[in-house]
């Protein structure tokens, strides 16, 4: 893993470059809204949690990842299992080096936040998700009872994506955090995508709504829809169409490929991706989904159905 | 008794096996208490539940909504509609630290397998190392095994679902029964409350904490108990028989899952 170092403020397509990855990349893995990964081109541990959807996930099955310590990484909740990345673990491809709970996950990061080596927790207590985890067990000091003590988690590279954020970096975030709060004091690095850049005197005159401020920031880039096919709270929804397509694409290698060229390799720019997944008229729809002004359209709803049957 | 019951066929014309889940666990929630929401038939519940005799459920979310008013059913527990009109837009530290610090009364679980003292399996089938099928793992489930006071566990049960050994122990019931829990240093007083099947439900025997029939769903016998559990289960005299959806519980549960994502058509 070679040492990612990024200077404040660059573009985008710089800082990208400086990554290893194509251009787009960053926006298709930048999804739901925080997440932990070691990126680059042969990275070697992806920290995988529960809560954000598709890629980040999918991308052992992808072939990006060789290992990862998992919590929740092999289902894409009510669209079901995810095919590529449980095709990477039972072929030996992709190697599951721990299992943690999302609890732990995320208290790994708060750990790091504060500085500390570890943090006590009681969960995995008495189970193989502890025996296959990075977790110890001790005797507690003060009540002599066992406790579980999490390792501090420092990810090397976190990428964020907000709904606005100023050119330093300070960030708002709406809605729930999930791990964003905690993820981004313990990441070394940190990337910010936005849905869009404000001034900094918007940021003072509210200053109880900064999330992530900009000391913590090595990079902010302008990222309209960076979330996408993943929620963005407020502003739009899953494309659950596009999530299909990649469902169903991804059961088999070729399809992966398939995907990755179409979606990834195939385009030079962001906006040519938004272009591809079907430009304003879809990005409207998502955001007219997001306001329940229109139901969701979910091609995996008719197969779920047909399942029950 | 001649029709299959699989929870892909229907018991009977007026309901769903699917339909019945949902209901029976909605009827073990009680109002003016709190509950730790997973999406799927978790979510159906605790909305059926807050829309009939619960209306003070207080919903948790892992990844931080709190109190939501949901308006249509989410599909993931990180949704924008998990925290439409909530009382509180928070984080998964909040959530979690709130289950760790015991305010939340009922967590819900699903299983790939279970055992007789309501442990969990939703990491592996097969061998770890090399594993036949690669599940989920635990995501939030071994969090709310060992946090929440009260777990209930909604499965489809069958020989290979109720086991006498999981292939792997992803999430805490009372590990090795009686007292084991608490040994092992996980909350006091805490573990599985409730299993409830596509033929029953399940309760644990206060002290050997092994599981025991509470209830025979409608049409179903105690021999079809026996035959779709690989361990014996404790059968008192006295068992009842589950209370059905009423028809009121099954407009809502529509009007709840109008697509039929979760409950089917």
């Amino acid at each position: 893993m070679g040492y990612i170092h990024i200077q404040k403020f660059e573009i985008r397509q710089a800082v990208l470059k400086q990554l290893g990855l194509p251009y787009h990349n960053i926006d298709q893995y930048v999804i739901g809204k925080g997440f932990s990964y070691i990126m680059g081109k042969k990275p070697t541990i992806v920290n995988n949690d529960g809560i954000k959807p598709i890629f980040p996930k999918d991308l052992k099955g992808s072939g990006c990842a060789n290992k990862v310590e998992v919590a929740y990484s092999f289902g894409h909740e009510l669209r079901g299992l995810s095919p590529s990345s449980r095709r990477a673990v039972e072929t030996g491809k992709c190697k599951v080096v721990g299992e943690i709970s999302n609890a732990g996950y995320q208290w790994r990061f708060l750990a790091a936040m504060m500085g500390l080596p570890f943090i006590p927790t009681r969960v995995m207590l008495g189970t193989d998700t502890f025996n296959k985890s990075s977790a110890k067990v001790i005797k507690d000091p003060f009540s002599g009872k066992p406790i579980c003590l999490l390792p501090a988690c420092y990810p090397d590279v976190a990428v964020i994506h907000v709904p606005r954020c100023d050119k330093y970096g300070n960030a708002q975030i709406d809605g729930i955090t999930v791990e964003d709060f905690e993820l981004s004091r313990a990441a070394r690095r940190l990337i910010i995508t936005t849905e869009k850049i404000i001034e900094i005197k918007t940021i003072r005159e509210e200053p109880y709504k900064t999330i992530i401020p900009y000391y913590l920031v090595d990079a902010v880039i302008e990222a309209p829809f960076g979330s996408h096919p993943c929620q963005m709270p407020y502003l739009y929804f899953f494309d659950e169409e596009h999530i299909a397509e990649w469902l169903s694409l991804s059961k088999t290698d070729e399809g992966v490929a398939q995907y990755l060229e179409k979606y990834v390799y195939g385009v030079d720019e962001f906006k040519d991706y938004l272009e591809l997944i079907g430009g304003s008229k879809k990005l409207a729809q998502l955001k007219r989904i997001e306001k329940l002004e229109e139901p969701m359209s979910a091609p995996w709803i008719k197969k779920l159905m047909e399942n029950k049957k | 008794m001649d029709k299959k019951i699989n929870g892909k066929q229907k018991i009977k014309e007026e309901y769903s096996s699917t339909e019945m889940l949902a209901c029976v666990a909605s009827n073990t929630l009680e109002d003016r208490k709190s509950v730790f929401v997973g999406t799927g038939l978790p979510m159906i519940a605790a909305m059926l539940a807050k829309r009939t005799h619960a209306p003070n459920l207080l919903l948790f979310f892992e990844a931080g909504g709190i109190g939501p008013e949901i308006p249509v059913l989410p599909i993931s527990v990180g949704d924008s509609r998990t925290f439409y009109m909530a009382i509180a837009a928070s984080s998964m530290h909040d959530s979690m630290s709130m289950a760790q610090a015991g305010y939340i009364d009922y967590g819900f679980l699903g299983a790939a397998q279970i055992d007789k003292y309501g442990n969990i399996n939703t990491t592996v089938i097969g061998p770890y190392e090399h594993p036949k099928t690669r599940l989920p793992g635990s995501g939030g489930a071994n969090d709310v095994g060992t946090l929440c006071n009260k777990t209930i566990i909604i499965m489809r049960q069958d020989k290979n679902r109720f086991v006498e050994k999981v292939d792997f122990l992803t999430t805490p019931g009372y590990l090795d029964g009686y007292n084991s829990r608490e040994k092992k240093g996980l909350p006091d007083g805490s573990g599985p409350y409730r299993v409830i099947t596509q033929l029953g439900v399940f309760g644990f025997d206060e002290k050997s904490k092994k599981m025991k029939l509470v209830s025979l769903h409608p049409n179903v016998t105690i021999e079809m108990i026996k035959e779709n559990s690989g361990f014996d289960i404790i059968i008192p005299k006295d068992v009842s028989i589950t209370k059905p959806p009423s028809k009121d519980e099954l407009k809502i549960l529509k009007k709840i899952d109008p697509a039929g994502m979760v409950i089917g058509k």
